[in-house]
């Protein structure tokens, strides 16, 4: 009867918690499927939470008054070069620094392990004024390229690779391939799972950011999603429906991810925490 | 990169050209974006340096620093954050350990309650800020005003949160803590996993109760996840500023403003170089004075390396 008791107090708890989770991101679906005129009317009350007459005229309307679709090409292309591009030459370093013996290592690895703890936001600033004085703004790579090399992404193929038993490249080795064959043919189809925590890690990092570019860029024409919404929220006339309709588009490739590669995330997560 | 068969035998070679090879573009990259910049602005706030100005960079000593620490807006800022850390840190924390604990059981449904609590980290920051704007709406119309009226049954008196110097702050403060709350989870959560079940079967037997087994079995045994999040947290409090720009732009009178918000300000609103990269090196000393603590404190546990 207790045991019954208890559970029920456990579940009460989980569902309250997540009620409050929940409820910012209902109220964000359901304001963007209601007429934009009910959104501020009925958001004091229950049915901020509940989507009823759905339509989908937000949705047609963000379309319509905002580059959208460009925004987002902006963020994908952007995204998927600063992940692609980081993989590879991220992990070559982890793999180095784990693997090969060369002079200058162990000083080169504790330069990644200092550099670790320098915020981004510490080098914004500076690093505007560094690429400002080379006239270097505005355009896709300067949003790409401070970020492929990444402190974190190495650290973390370096403590993976250092963990991975060392039969299989001694016997690749034996069998006369060199350092860099070794590692292409033998330890990256080893190696799936940290290279799928690693890019989520950055993708979850670098698909929100909004200083660098807010710094960097000018136009719609490169910029990404965030300040996509951050531009349209100061857009008069403000249409509620209209800026919860555009975060709604603007989550759904993340969360679809977030979804279907959830293990992933948790993991990828996790072990950059633990780690620490 | 054939090797002679006499050679190939031996294992540990040393791959000299290969490695600096393979380290080179990672090493280029950090150079050029964290190394140079960061020198950089070491160099540049002991100048006056104005962007765009003819005047080119004077060497002034510490001056900058010491015009920070006198200024007004810069010491609210740093008050701020300080505060933004004593707010956030222990409720997010606890927070966080509560919703691992309750997750930590073999409960039907815990995958599901687990994706939603973690839901909100996917959501970028400047998104939260945007929809939590509006959940902050003055008056009876606004979401958390409707809630906080209906649970009091309408003695509740609507603010306006945004607008309000006593109130801007910790309504960011909420907005983070939602946001973040489910991170902190899944790195205690993942902590609580590795804690040896023997453990509890041992003191189970020893007639220990619920208290005592989290006493002296749970947050012994969650003691370096509890300490990273407790130091990520609180660094996390002192690069704060998506929220401030978007939400508050630093108002009510600089009742949010922060330290990464002023130094942002000065380098783009007012080109004063010199002061901006003062501010982004005091930033980077707090911050690395928190990450010291953390290393000492794990380093009694295990050699961090």
């Amino acid at each position: 009867m207790r045991r019954v008791a208890l559970k029920i107090i456990h579940y009460g708890l989980l569902l309250g918690a997540a009620l409050v989770f929940l409820a910012p991101i209902l109220f964000m679906l359901a304001g963007s499927l209601k007429p934009d005129a009910r959104v501020l009317s009925e958001a004091g009350s229950w049915r901020a939470l509940v989507p009823d007459g759905i339509t989908l005229e937000n949705y047609r309307a963000v379309l319509a008054r905002t580059p959208f679709w460009h925004y987002l090409l902006n963020s994908l292309l952007i995204n998927g070069l600063i992940v692609g591009l980081g993989l590879l030459i991220n992990s070559l370093a982890g793999y180095a620094l784990a693997r090969l013996r060369w002079r200058g290592r162990d000083a080169v690895l504790g330069a990644v392990l200092a550099i670790l703890v320098i915020p981004f936001e510490a080098i914004a600033v500076p690093l505007f004024y560094q690429l400002s004085l080379l006239g270097w703004r505005d355009d896709f790579s300067v949003q790409i390229a401070p970020f492929v090399a990444n402190p974190l992404s190495i650290y973390l193929f370096y403590t993976f690779f250092l963990s991975l038993p060392r039969e299989l490249e001694e016997a690749a080795r034996i069998d006369g391939a060199g350092p860099l064959r070794t590692f292409f043919t033998v330890v990256v189809p080893n190696a799936r799972p940290v290279f799928a925590s690693v890019a989520i890690v950055t993708l979850l990092f670098y698909w929100g950011l909004y200083l660098w570019p807010l710094l960097m860029t000018t136009g719609p024409a490169v910029r990404p999603l965030p300040l996509g919404i951050a531009t349209f929220f100061t857009l008069p006339p403000l249409h509620w429906g209209q800026i919860l309709a555009f975060g709604v588009m603007m989550v759904a490739p993340v969360l679809a991810l977030f979804l279907i590669f959830q293990r992933g995330f948790v993991r990828g997560v996790a072990s950059s925490g633990l780690k620490g | 990169m054939k090797r002679t068969p006499g050679k190939s035998a031996r294992t540990a070679l040393t791959d000299n050209a290969t490695g600096w090879l393979m380290m080179l573009p990672a090493l280029a990259g950090l150079t050029v974006f964290v190394v140079a910049p960061f020198v950089l602005a070491l160099g540049m706030s002991l100048t006056h340096l104005r962007m765009g100005s003819p005047l080119g960079a004077q060497f002034v000593g510490f001056e900058q620093y010491l015009r920070l620490l006198q200024d007004a807006s810069f010491q609210r800022a740093l008050i701020n954050n300080a505060l933004f850390a004593l707010g956030v840190v222990p409720v997010q924390t606890l927070l966080a350990l509560g919703l691992a604990l309750a997750l930590n059981r073999p409960l039907r449904g815990v995958a599901v309650f687990r994706t939603l609590f973690f839901m909100p980290v996917v959501f970028p920051m400047s998104l939260v800020a945007v929809v939590w704007i509006l959940i902050y709406a003055p008056g009876p119309n606004g979401l958390l005003n409707g809630v906080l009226g209906a649970l009091t049954l309408h003695h509740w008196q609507p603010r306006d949160f945004l607008h309000d110097p006593h109130l801007a702050l910790p309504a960011i403060m909420l907005t983070s803590i939602w946001q973040g709350a489910g991170f902190q989870m899944v790195i205690l959560l993942a902590g609580l996993q590795e804690i040896p079940r023997e453990r509890y079967e041992a003191a189970a037997v020893d007639g220990a109760g619920p208290w005592q087994r989290f006493l002296h079995i749970t947050l012994p045994g969650l003691r370096n996840p509890l300490i990273f999040v407790v130091i990520v947290t609180s660094i996390l409090s002192f690069r704060v500023f998506d929220q401030v720009r978007i939400m508050t732009q630093g108002g009510p009178l600089d009742a949010t403003t922060t330290v990464v918000y002023q130094a942002v300000q000065s380098a783009f609103d007012r080109a004063q170089a010199g002061r901006g990269a003062a501010m982004a090196v005091v930033f980077f000393v707090i911050v690395l004075a928190i990450t010291l603590i953390q290393r000492r404190l794990l380093r009694t546990e295990r050699e961090v390396r």
